[in-house]
């Protein structure tokens, strides 16, 4: 029976569906419109992300670099939120799955993907999902690192461009993998990221970093 | 012929390399739980019941025995009582996670006693299956400040988690709530040394053979509830730990970290290894010395077999043989300067006896002075080849001044053997020059038994079957021959600060009472002793510094 509601959440409402699962969620509320903050350590708690796409491993041991670099040029959504970005309760294909965009904001520091699937009753192993948000800044921030912790295997972008990657299995910890030093232009930048799981838990955080590793907070962070 | 025969052996003993990585036996476990000494027996028990004994702490083989299957045990002596914790379940990363912590008491750990009995095992923490934790890998703290009993449990599925026990009868403590401690880990345990909490609890991946990513983290509070902390102040809640041990050339992953305290300044850390490629890929128990840096706890190496100098922690000066010091000749170049590269101190020092007594040249210049004739701008007494200490007076200087130095030949056992009495010998400590009376072979003995992590040791003159003993009244000397007796056996102890102590086997000696254990000791700055081995003084430390090839 809840299979069959959500399932026509899914299908039908799209923007409440993200809504209706996440009132009661430990995990997730659904991202406002009003502007979000870094939380106190930086870190960025608003995503987009689209419900998990099967892609069955028993094991996490097979994420090598070359392993999900595949996989994500493989499993991408059409259109990609590397290049576009998606809206809330938009509907994408990957294969013949059809998934769809939740605008959410954590209430951990960290975004818990497992939680974000078994909520909706979707598939929790074997899978990979993708997250993207938006990063604003009212200057240019300079000589800044996205820092990553992700469990399972990982791989980041900032505006298209690849930042940084997370082979292995994984187990997320804070600042686990560093990008090199970028900028945060001032206006938008956009973020998007991919985790791969086989079995276990998956989540992810992410957050940006100053050369003497202290959190950058002078930004906000949106899904338009 | 004994030249001959003596330059054989140390070609030979330089490519000593089979060594032993862990411990004997049939050490065969995963998940071993915190090793306890039970009347004058070693035990732990792992994963699916069951579980190791050894009588030495080296050798290891199959006998324990734990009711109740599951994964990952812990256990402690509390009074005159063993508490083992164990789970009952344990489904792994994609099985179910309703999961049950147990404990479970006994009078003894030896299955032949009489009062071998475990009482009737007791819920004390539990898990739903889509709860964010997995009620298994119990680790045991009793506090040794408020006497409270703590249990932490949980995996990779979710958080780890913090309980209180009660000591007397393993029981869960009314109304006592779970407390979130950490995230991404699993085998936690918590141990406390000096007004900290340590979290230990192991990260990469399981059950995955030679390619396990297994190793062992740390974080620390102030508090036994948390936050615990790593060295960069990660909270381990946000999957922080600093490196305790991971994997190393024939042992891969090592997991499930295990605390044993032997007196001050001596500990011991338990784990397994997923794989020990010398034991054909199986998971094998594993016993390190515990070294704390900084404060932090990290594992210590089984010393290496080979060539080392021993080096007393109290001034500095190593152990060598009382036979008298064989000056090292180097030919000399012409004029007062030349070879040494060090301006005109080169000839002084070539012909300078080791006691300074007169025996330089006429005319020799001291160290500093410079000589007539020196180009102005050069620093005194340190010209070296390109310096005024390279050309006799008045000499043209750029010819010899280009020329490269020419290394010097280490002095070789065969250049001063003869020197040297043939029979026993007296142990002393001097300042160490490398040379072959102050160079020792440390070799493990395998047909002895061992202790706690380690097998004894024979220490030989490098090079000679000249070997390190004590007589029976607690002199040190060197024995021209090793006959394996146990005068001539050494227990080598990392110690927490990382230096050695090194314990003859033979304890007992006429004439000495000594409650604590005997050691050698620096008596005085270059006299060796047995005494009492007592970790806060430097008498009772040594440095035991690896000799390369290329230098023995």
């Amino acid at each position: 029976m809840k299979k069959t509601l959500v399932l026509a959440l899914s299908l039908g409402l799209c923007s409440l569906g993200s809504t209706a699962n996440a009132q009661d969620s430990k995990y997730f509320a659904p991202a406002t419109e009003k502007a979000m903050a870094p939380d106190d350590e930086g870190f960025i708690r608003r995503w987009l992300l689209l419900e998990p796409f099967n892609k069955p491993n028993r094991s996490n041991t097979p994420f090598v670099d070359s392993y999900i670099r595949d996989a994500f040029a493989t499993n991408v959504p059409n259109p990609s939120p590397v290049t576009t970005l998606p809206s809330d309760g938009q509907k994408v294909k990957i294969g013949d799955q059809e998934l769809t965009w939740h605008a959410l904001d954590s209430k951990l520091f960290n975004a818990k993907l497992y939680r974000f699937a078994t909520e909706r009753e979707l598939t929790k192993y074997g899978v990979v999902f993708w997250a993207t948000t938006v990063i604003n800044c009212t200057e240019d921030i300079p000589n800044v690192r996205m820092a990553v912790g992700s469990n399972s295997a990982s791989m980041w972008w900032l505006d298209g461009k690849e930042a940084v990657i997370l082979s292995g299995d994984r187990r997320m910890v804070q600042d686990d993998c560093l990008s090199p030093r970028l900028t945060l232009r001032k206006g938008r930048n956009v973020v998007t990221g991919a985790v791969i799981n086989g079995p276990g838990m998956s989540d992810f955080c992410v957050r940006f970093i100053n050369e003497d590793g202290s959190p950058v907070k002078n930004l906000t962070i949106s899904v338009k | 012929m004994k030249k001959i025969y003596t330059l054989a052996m140390s070609l030979g003993l330089c490519a000593l390399s089979s060594e032993v990585n862990a411990q004997i036996g049939a050490p065969f476990i995963h998940d071993p739980s915190t090793i306890v000494e039970c009347d004058g027996k070693y035990y732990t028990f792992g994963t699916g019941g069951g579980g190791l004994i050894s009588e030495d702490g080296w050798s290891w083989h199959s006998g324990a025995q734990r009711p109740g299957g599951g994964a990952a045990p812990d256990a402690m002596k509390i009074g005159d009582r063993y508490l083992i914790a164990y789970s009952a379940t344990g489904g792994g990363l994609g099985g179910g996670h309703a999961g049950r912590v147990l404990t479970m008491w006994n009078k003894t750990l030896d299955p032949s006693s009489p009062d071998f009995k475990f009482t009737e095992a007791i819920e004390v923490a539990s898990s739903e299956t889509d709860e964010d934790c997995d009620a298994i890998d119990a680790g045991l703290l009793l506090d040794p400040n408020t006497g409270k009993l703590w249990l932490t449990y949980g995996t990779y599925f979710g958080f780890i988690r913090l309980v209180e026990l009660d000591p007397k009868t393993g029981e869960r403590v009314k109304g006592n709530k779970a407390l979130d401690i950490a995230i991404d880990c699993e085998a936690t345990d918590l141990i406390y040394k000096d007004g900290w909490y340590y979290l230990l609890g192991t990260h990469g991946t399981c059950c995955d053979g030679v390619n396990s990513t297994y190793n062992i983290v740390v974080g620390r509070s102030k508090k036994v509830t948390g936050p615990y902390l790593d060295n960069m102040g990660r909270d381990m809640i946000k999957g922080g730990g600093k490196m305790v041990i991971n994997a190393s050339e024939r042992l891969a992953g090592p997991g499930h970290f295990g605390r044993v305290v032997i007196e001050d300044g001596v500990e011991k850390m338990s784990c397994h290894f997923e794989a020990d490629f010398d034991q054909g890929g199986r998971s094998t128990l594993g016993i390190r010395p515990l070294l704390w840096r900084n404060g932090w706890p990290v594992a210590g190496e089984l010393l290496r077999q080979g060539c080392y100098e021993i080096e007393s922690e109290r001034r500095g000066y190593s152990l060598e043989l009382s036979v008298d010091f064989v000056r090292l000749e180097v030919p000399r170049r012409g004029g007062f300067g030349g070879m040494m590269g060090f301006g005109g101190f080169g000839g002084f020092g070539a012909n300078r006896p080791a006691n300074g007594q007169p025996g330089a040249p006429q005319g020799a210049p001291q160290p500093g002075n410079r000589p007539a004739g020196a180009p102005q701008g050069a620093p005194a007494g340190f010209g070296g080849m390109g310096g005024f200490g390279a050309a006799p007076q008045g000499a043209a200087r750029p010819a010899q001044a280009q020329e490269a130095p020419k290394p010097i030949a280490q002095q070789r056992l065969i250049d001063v053997w003869d020197s040297w009495p043939k029979g026993n010998i007296w142990a002393r400590m001097g300042d160490y020059m490398a040379r072959p009376h102050q160079k020792w072979t440390i070799t493990e003995v395998t047909d002895s038994a061992g202790y706690l992590g380690g097998l004894y040791y024979k220490i030989q003159i490098n090079g000679t079957d000249r070997a390190l003993a004590v007589t029976d009244d607690a002199q040190v000397i060197t024995v021209p021959k090793y006959t394996g007796a146990n005068e001539q056996l050494w227990r080598i102890d990392q110690l927490t600060d990382g230096t050695y102590r090194i314990v003859p086997k033979v304890q007992k000696f006429e004439g000495l009472d000594i409650k604590g254990t005997i050691a050698l000791v620096s008596a005085g700055d270059c006299t060796p002793a047995l005494a009492q081995f007592d970790f806060s003084s430097d008498n009772s430390k040594w440095n035991l510094k690896y000799i390369f090839e290329e230098n023995k």
